[in-house]
């Protein structure tokens, strides 16, 4: 028996991080909106490492601010050390990381959430899902509260048939020890959702007296502090604490491996598919047996709690092996295990099923974000969260749901890959996955998506005419640097040949000199009485633009290009095998897909070059209406 | 789609030939005029990769006893229903039943047809499809050898090693940026410039290969030139085998340009036979003189003949100068006459002198051999493969042209991500190529080789 309660324009299931972006984003939007959750307690939650961003994750989160979402400020305001990736690798593939105060962050992300006009928090189980007509109609609680709604937002991330495995003991629950919910996965079932499942797994966390800090390497933060919103000022920011670097040997390798076959995974009582690019401890020791050493990384929980995370050593194994693997190590020799490393199996979809919009095909009203669709990470749980928001929010309204083109952003490349190319295991974003890295760089995210947000209406007025001032200034600035000569001095002269490159002897462009990889926009600062005062955000665009402009370009002629493919429509509902000459395989796939273009069937695992080819042929002769 | 349906083997007399008919209704069509012998199934109740013997009929009327392979759709060469039929050799016969099978309802085969509904069908990709095309339309022995070559995947194992390479490259600089916590060791730029570089010279030969194998397929526009009566008739005709010029004693006898498709070894040289160069009075004749001269310049390959029983002179010297800085060879003919040539102002301007005798013959391998020698087909090995077209051609060009970037872009001091992207766009090209990618180009060319209207 059920009872009604209330109604609400959009449902989220679920307040880890895609939940709340979601729930954010469609409340700010304007749609009456409720925020379910096992408990008010675990609203994002970091169950795994305590840090956010990271390669190509960085991009996302700027891109999530970029957009209107909350996970950068949120990071900014929750931070205790920060550290920029991979610089000097190039601009491309910069990536802010940062180490979060767990508690603090989950504390902040629920006073936002409770402050938000138009979301209404809710500690609720919810075990059902019911649609008419194909369409969504109501939800259910465990304890048979029932609400009218009008899309459902399910991320659930691992909590949907949670199991925690740790050696041979295994258990329902949901992560870091919250109850699982064990009852929507049927009644999506029900709805003709497909419903797989994953694993993934976290290390051990210790305490900070049993750890021999003088055996490990330290390892600070940046000086120079660059924040994840566009909108936190970076010179207020400053580190709080450090992290430290320790490594496994010979004999924790010995250990693991005598130990193997105590591996719930091993020994084939899990054979559930976990994240190849987030391997535990024993998966790396068996695929890598060459390698004489692992790095760990030794990071604080927050700044309330002696609690210790220990990166890169996630494992499943046995509670007796774990203490003896991580003595093993040295500086961790009298280490005290405060909570179990574990691996933990849950219920997902298969993207497959999804728009471009996270929106079911099968289900109008009915959207997925996070973990719930087979990606790995909170990051890219946010970004898919803020999307399903966005449209859920729209479609409630009449308007056009919005889809990102992979150029646009990794959030568009990340949805892009799992509702074409789906995923068979945990997805996680890597700056590999884009092909137009140099385009989606973490400094232009605002570049990219800003009007966007705007437009919708994530962005505020305020925001963006400092966005539109911002943009004004670069390309006022990189027009000077273009036109402005500058004399061979033997001052400059001087300053070109200390930094390795060669010295003029006619007068060029200012942009000349910063073309060259070896000269910033910076150094010609003494030689330049003209400029004026430029923040450092414009100041790194100019640089930037000018010094990468051959390369960028190259990739903007790239988008073009393949924006052709992509012009060229494909009917929808449409039944393939009344095409003659596709392949078995590309039938199925294409009937599964249902892709809105070429471009996006070309990129179709399964269907090659030649079954694209008889689309072409087939389009050409029955062009669409 | 109808059925079509050609005669496989060559035109003319031969022990057998074999019909090909591919389309849907092609058993039906066989039911119709063929009776099996050796089964009592019908043709289309054989199964796939089966044959029967029997007899062809038209109405009652006997035509041949011939075999009837049946292959079944999607297992055939096409992808739909084959059959086909092999009958007594005769022209005549191989006709009358080709004939009997369009009256029946199949419709010519255009050229390639077979191939293009194999292609529409998924049974070969376009590279494999484009490589049939060259087979069928290859004139020389060695245009088919490298056709062959390339179907069966020759130049694919040398584009798909750089591909590899490259992949191997780009795999590792993935990994150094994406786990910078990992101690994944940077990618020395050392190393690196050395793959660009092997890459980048393996793909200069699959160019150079193809520049000459373009030669194989396409022929040599070769004109012979040298002032009149040196005797560039007699050596076409020598060349061509048969009397094609005019041949008489007199001086300007050929006044207009006479061409010929000659072959010489393994090279198709596209003849042309001149009007002598010199000072010409008569009106015609100077018409010819100036087209002899405009010919010359556009030739790939200049044949300059010089009569060695004569003294070097004015003429001979503008012709020279004339050759000078294009690909060429020096005839001294008549060498069965007393030489009264000084051949040294010759070797000043043609790195190749032959002496020859175009009325005995003498002096023909050397000039093959030289020929060869000058376009480089002598070292080329047909089994290779060469790339087929100017599309293929532009893939490695541009591939070659992003990694060339890439080690200016290294050299330079350009960080990794931008050499990185170089090189994803250099692979890129190749998988293009292999028909790995689909792009706008692969697109253009599926029309522009198949005609399907836009």
């Amino acid at each position: 028996m059920s009872h009604y309660l209330d109604s609400y324009d959009v449902a989220v299931v679920g307040a880890g991080h895609a939940g709340v972006e979601a729930a954010l984003a469609a409340a700010r939007l304007g749609a009456k909106t409720a925020l379910f959750t096992i408990t008010l307690d675990a609203i994002a939650n970091m169950p795994c490492n305590p840090s956010i961003g990271g390669t190509a994750k960085g991009h996302l989160v700027r891109e999530i601010d970029a957009l209107g979402g909350e996970m950068g400020k949120a990071a900014d305001a929750c931070y205790i050390q920060s550290r920029m990736l991979n610089r000097g690798k190039g601009p491309a593939v910069h990536s802010l990381r940062v180490q979060a105060d767990r508690v603090k962050y989950h504390n902040h992300m629920k006073k936002v959430c409770e402050e938000q006009e138009n979301l209404d928090l809710k500690q609720a189980e919810i075990t059902k899902v019911h649609a008419e007509n194909g369409h969504i109609t109501s939800i259910v609680t465990r304890l048979g509260g029932e609400y009218k709604v009008k899309n459902v937002i399910i991320a659930t991330g691992t909590y949907l048939k949670g199991v925690i495995h740790v050696g041979e003991v295994s258990y329902e629950s949901g992560p870091d020890a919250t109850l699982p919910a064990n009852y929507l996965s049927d009644s999506l079932r029900a709805l003709g959702i497909e419903i797989r499942r994953f694993k993934t797994g976290t290390p051990s966390r210790v305490h900070k007296r049993s750890i021999n800090f003088d055996a490990l390497e330290e390892q600070q933060g940046d000086d120079d502090i660059q924040p994840f919103s566009f909108e936190t000022d970076r010179y207020t920011m400053k580190n709080c604490v450090s992290c430290y670097v320790a490594y496994t040997n010979e004999e924790t390798h010995r250990i693991i491996r005598e130990n193997i076959n105590r591996s719930p995974i091993y020994s084939g009582r899990i054979d559930a598919i976990g994240p190849r690019y987030c391997p535990s401890i024993e998966d790396k020791i068996m695929r890598f047996s060459e390698r004489p050493r692992h790095q760990l990384f030794v990071e604080p929980m927050g700044l309330g709690t002696d609690e210790y995370y220990l990166q890169g050593m996630s494992s499943s194994l046995p509670e007796d092996v774990q203490i003896k693997f991580l003595r093993s190590i040295k500086g961790l020799e009298n280490v005290e295990i405060m909570r179990n490393a574990y691996a933990i199996e849950y219920d997902c979809c298969n993207p497959l099923d999804l728009k471009h919009t996270l929106e079911f095909k099968a289900v109008k009203g009915l959207y997925g974000a996070g973990q719930f669709n087979g990606t790995s990470g909170y990051e890219e749980a946010a970004g898919q969260g803020l999307i399903a928001g966005i449209n859920a929010a729209r479609s409630v309204q009449g308007l056009e749901e919005i889809t990102l083109p992979r150029s646009s952003s990794y959030i568009g490349t990340l949805i892009d890959d799992l509702v074409i190319k789906g995923c068979s295991d945990p997805y996680r974003m890597m700056t590999s996955r884009s092909e137009y890295r140099l385009i989606l760089r973490q400094d232009n995210a605002d570049e990219r998506l800003t009007p966007l947000g705007h437009e919708i209406g994530l962005i505020s007025d305020e925001r963006y005419e400092a966005y539109l001032k911002k943009q004004e200034e670069i390309d006022a600035e990189i027009a000077r640097m273009k036109k402005t000569t500058i004399s061979p001095l033997p001052e400059l002269n001087e300053m070109l040949v200390s930094k390795g490159t060669a010295a003029i002897t006619t007068g060029v462009k200012f942009a000349d000199l910063i073309r060259r990889p070896q000269i910033s926009y910076d150094d010609l600062a003494p030689f330049d009485p003209d400029r004026k005062p430029l923040s450092y955000e414009v100041k790194e665009q100019v640089g930037l633009k000018i010094e990468y402009e051959g390369y960028i370009l190259r990739q903007l002629m790239e988008v073009e290009h393949v924006q052709k493919l992509e012009e060229k429509k494909l009917p929808q509902s449409f039944d393939y095998k009344n095409i003659t000459g596709l392949s078995l395989e590309a039938t199925e796939k294409l009937n599964r897909i249902q892709p809105a273009n070429i471009g996006q069937a070309s990129r179709i695992s399964g269907v090659s070059p030649a079954d694209i080819s008889v689309l072409i042929i087939w389009l050409s002769q029955n062009p669409l209406k | 789609m109808s059925v079509i349906a050609a005669i496989a083997t060559p035109r003319g007399t031969g022990g057998i030939s074999v019909i090909r008919i591919s389309g849907e209704d092609t058993f039906e069509l066989c039911n119709g005029i063929f009776t099996p012998t050796s089964t009592k199934k019908r043709p289309s109740e054989m199964e796939g990769y089966t044959c029967a013997y029997g007899k062809i009929t038209d109405g009652g009327e006997y035509i041949d006893d011939c075999v009837l392979t049946v292959f079944c759709a999607p297992k055939s060469y096409t992808g739909e229903d084959v059959a086909e039929i092999s009958c007594h050799g005769g022209i005549f016969v191989t006709n009358r039943i080709l004939q009997l099978i369009f009256r029946n309802g199949a419709v010519p085969a255009e050229p390639g047809e077979f191939t293009k509904r194999a292609f529409l069908n998924g049974k070969m990709n376009l590279i494999q499809a484009e490589a049939v095309m060259n087979i069928i339309s290859a004139e020389g022995r060695a245009s088919h050898c490298c056709a062959a070559a390339l179907k069966q995947g020759a130049i694919f194992g040398n584009i798909d090693a750089v591909a590899k390479k490259l992949l191997g490259l780009l795999g590792e600089l993935g990994a150094w940026v994406d786990y910078p916590e990992e101690d994944i060791p940077e990618v020395e730029s050392g190393e690196m410039l050395s793959v660009l570089e092997e890459s980048a010279s393996a793909l200069e030969k699959i160019l150079r290969d193809y520049d000459s194998g373009k030669i194989i397929r396409e022929g040599v526009d070769t004109v012979i030139v040298g002032k009149p009566n040196v005797g560039k008739s007699t050596l076409m005709n020598l060349l061509s085998g048969c009397e094609r010029s005019i041949v008489t004693d007199i001086a300007g006898t050929t006044r207009d340009i006479v061409e010929e498709s000659v072959t010489l070894g393994d090279i198709v040289l596209r003849l042309s036979d001149t009007a002598g160069i010199r000072k010409a009075e008569d009106i015609v004749e100077k018409f010819g003189v100036e087209r002899a001269n405009a010919k010359l310049d556009a030739a790939e390959l200049v044949l300059a003949v010089f009569d060695n029983s004569e003294p070097f002179n004015e003429e001979d010297e503008e012709i020279c100068k004339r050759c000078e800085g294009k690909k060429c060879i020096a005839l001294i003919n008549k060498t069965d006459k007393e030489q009264s040539l000084d051949v040294g102002h010759i070797e000043k301007t043609f790195e190749k002198v032959i002496y020859i005798s175009a009325r005995s013959g003498e002096g023909t391998h050397e000039l093959e051999a030289a020929i060869c020698g000058l376009f480089g087909t002598d070292g080329l090995n047909y089994n290779e493969g060469i790339l087929a077209n100017e599309r293929q051609r532009l893939c490695v060009q541009n591939s070659l042209n992003a990694i060339k970037e890439a080690v200016f872009a290294l050299n330079d001091g350009y960080t990794l991500d931008a050499v990185n992207i170089l090189i994803d766009e250099a692979e890129n090209y190749l998988l293009e190529l292999t028909g790995e990618k689909v792009s706008e180009a692969v697109v253009n060319e599926v029309f522009s080789h198949f005609c399907v209207g836009k």
